[in-house]
């Protein structure tokens, strides 16, 4: 072995280049990471920012001219009836939401963690994968055919003589309507439909990893099933289930083509941002309305970081 | 064995979830052949091909593809770059800030989309930037280097520190190691996340009704087509060559990183 290899630099400006990052890690870090930060940084960042210095200004009420002087007056225009009850609205399907996608989610997401082995595993697998990845609106679109008068599921419960008491669910206040394609119900289905995915891999991830050998010390210790389930299997899949609500909350609070598309006229915070930005041309309000979800999602994260709901993302 | 048999009632449940989360999807592909053109009435009165042929005819659905793909490709290269430069630097060692980063990288999945666009429309009005292609690539770009990072780092900390440090030790530098080593061990996570980054982009309407001006993807046009209905045939077939389309990258990218601790495509 030859010590020259080892004293002489080897020639070139890249191979130097090379040796410069080798011996200074630090540099090398710095290099890696400045493109992704500047461009985060700088585009993302900046631009929230710009958002919500905008909410701290007003809008004048005469002339519709944005006012660039700190007020908090936006804010509490949020607190009126009328847009207080959007945020409520949006509130309360969001809480349904997360509750119907955990409730229909777990059995599969259990089934597929503990029972499914090979095949079926796959198939599980992309089961939920596929419906995860698929078109947005071509989800959202599909219930409006499953939804309209004319559609599959009037029909279906026109065929079983049940039509009688469809129209009586439809003549509910608040969530019936018209028909299921304008009333709340529909609109709670498709963000059920659209998010669910969402809810079942994290609580698969954490069913996982629950040792089959404690359901069957449960069970050997005379734990009925429902008692296994109830303090023995829940308690252990719950940082999944709260991991997947971050997701089925945080996506049903900020979305405004849903309720645009299937539901009432009834607003949601997603359609008033999009309607003070957009035709009334109120951006200070808008912005203030865009922080609520932002809220929200700050609470809901720290508590589900104290959960332990991060271990199961 | 006892343990391994599930219950009944379990199995119904999973086979109605799994049920519920295929049927509405299947239906789009019945109403492709439909012979009904006003309404969406159901059962179909007859089937037919005829839809098929009209909206290949259409120039406008292919206009609006076209931009899809081109668009979807650019945010894809962007994301790849960004992403990996960012799971290189966040899996080899802890800096100051490290945890800041990886908060930065997930933030524009995590708030609501409408947030990211809103935030961005209005940095542009302010920059006077005006709408173009562009605009639409800056915001996709940005959501979609999530996706490739989570795939990257999931496996730069499963290539050995001691290859790279074999690969120097036998006198390549940086560069060829980067090549010859650490590539070829990160090449499928790469190649699925940008196939998710592909998919998410092409799908991508919320972000996409803020950012751009008057052109239109094919969510948007599928948008417009929802909100006001012109043809409906023509949207029950490109809504089903639109499921068919994501299927593949999906598919691919589960069968790239089966096997794997992480398989691709949690993180939506």
């Amino acid at each position: 072995m030859s010590d020259s290899a080892l004293i002489n630099r080897r020639g070139g400006a890249l191979a130097q280049l090379s040796d410069t990052l080798w011996r200074r890690p630090g540099l090398l870090i710095f290099l890696l990471i400045l493109p992704p930060a500047l461009w985060l940084g700088i585009i993302y960042l900046g631009s929230l920012f710009a958002l919500l210095a905008q909410s701290f200004f007003s809008i004048d009420e005469f002339t519709g001219i944005i006012q660039y002087e700190f007020t908090l007056k936006t804010y509490a225009e949020l607190f009126r009836p009328s847009n207080f009850d959007i945020i409520i609205r949006t509130v309360v399907m969001a809480a349904a939401v997360t509750i119907g996608a955990a409730v229909i989610g777990f059995p599969v997401a259990y089934y597929a963690a503990r029972y499914a082995r090979g095949k079926w595993k796959a198939i599980f697998y992309l089961g939920v994968m596929m419906p995860l990845w698929s078109s947005y609106l071509v989800k959202v679109y599909s219930w409006k055919l499953i939804l309209a008068k004319e559609g599959i599921l009037n029909w279906l419960f026109e065929t079983l003589h049940l039509g009688g008491l469809l129209n009586a669910y439809l003549a509910i206040p608040v969530i019936g309507g018209n028909s299921l394609s304008v009333s709340a119900t529909g609109t709670f289905l498709v963000f059920l439909y659209v998010w669910i995915p969402f809810m079942i891999l994290p609580i698969q991830a954490s069913l996982e990893r629950v040792p089959h050998t404690m359901i069957e010390a449960s069970g050997d210790l005379g734990a009925r099933p429902a008692q296994t389930f109830r303090h023995v299997l829940l308690p252990l899949a719950l940082p999944g289930v709260i991991a997947g609500s971050i997701f089925t909350f945080s996506l049903t609070l900020g979305d405004y083509i849903i309720p645009q598309i299937v539901g009432s006229s009834r607003r949601f915070i997603g359609q008033a941002v999009y309607a003070y930005q957009g035709t009334a041309g109120n951006i200070p309000l808008a912005a203030a309305f865009a922080v609520v979800p932002i809220l929200l999602m700050a609470v809901y994260l720290w508590v589900a970081k104290r959960q332990g709901a991060f271990d199961a993302l | 064995m006892h343990s391994d048999r599930a219950p009944l009632g379990l199995k119904i449940a999973a086979g109605f979830g799994l049920a519920f989360m295929h049927l509405p999807i299947l239906l789009i592909f019945v109403y492709a052949f439909t012979t009904e053109d006003k309404s969406y009435q159901w059962p179909p009165p007859g089937f037919t091909l005829k839809w098929f042929a009209v909206t290949w005819a259409r120039p406008d659905v292919w206009e609006a593809l076209g931009l899809s793909l081109q668009v979807a490709s650019i945010s894809t290269i962007i994301a790849l770059v960004l992403g990996t430069l960012c799971a290189a630097a966040v899996s080899r060692t802890r800096f100051f800030g490290r945890e800041a980063i990886s908060l930065l990288v997930i933030l524009p999945i995590a708030l609501p989309g409408i947030i990211t666009g809103i935030a961005l429309r209005s940095a542009f009005n302010l920059a006077d930037i005006p709408f173009s292609f562009w605009t639409i690539v800056l915001g996709h770009a940005t959501f979609c280097v999530v996706v490739v990072y989570n795939n990257a780092v999931a496996r730069f900390r499963r290539v050995s520190g001691s290859l790279v440090e074999a690969s120097m030790d036998l006198g390549a530098n940086s560069f060829q190691t980067f090549r010859y080593i650490i590539l070829p061990n990160i090449s499928t996570a790469l190649l699925a996340g940008g196939m998710l980054a592909f998919a998410l982009s092409f799908d991508e309407v919320i972000v996409t009704t803020f950012t751009a001006g008057q052109q239109q993807t094919l969510p948007i046009w599928m948008l417009e087509e929802l909100v006001r209905p012109r043809e409906r045939p023509v949207t029950n077939v490109v809504a089903m060559v639109v499921v068919l389309v994501t299927f593949l990258p999906v598919l691919a990218a589960y069968t790239l990183t089966r096997g794997t601790d992480t398989v691709a495509g949690q993180g939506k």
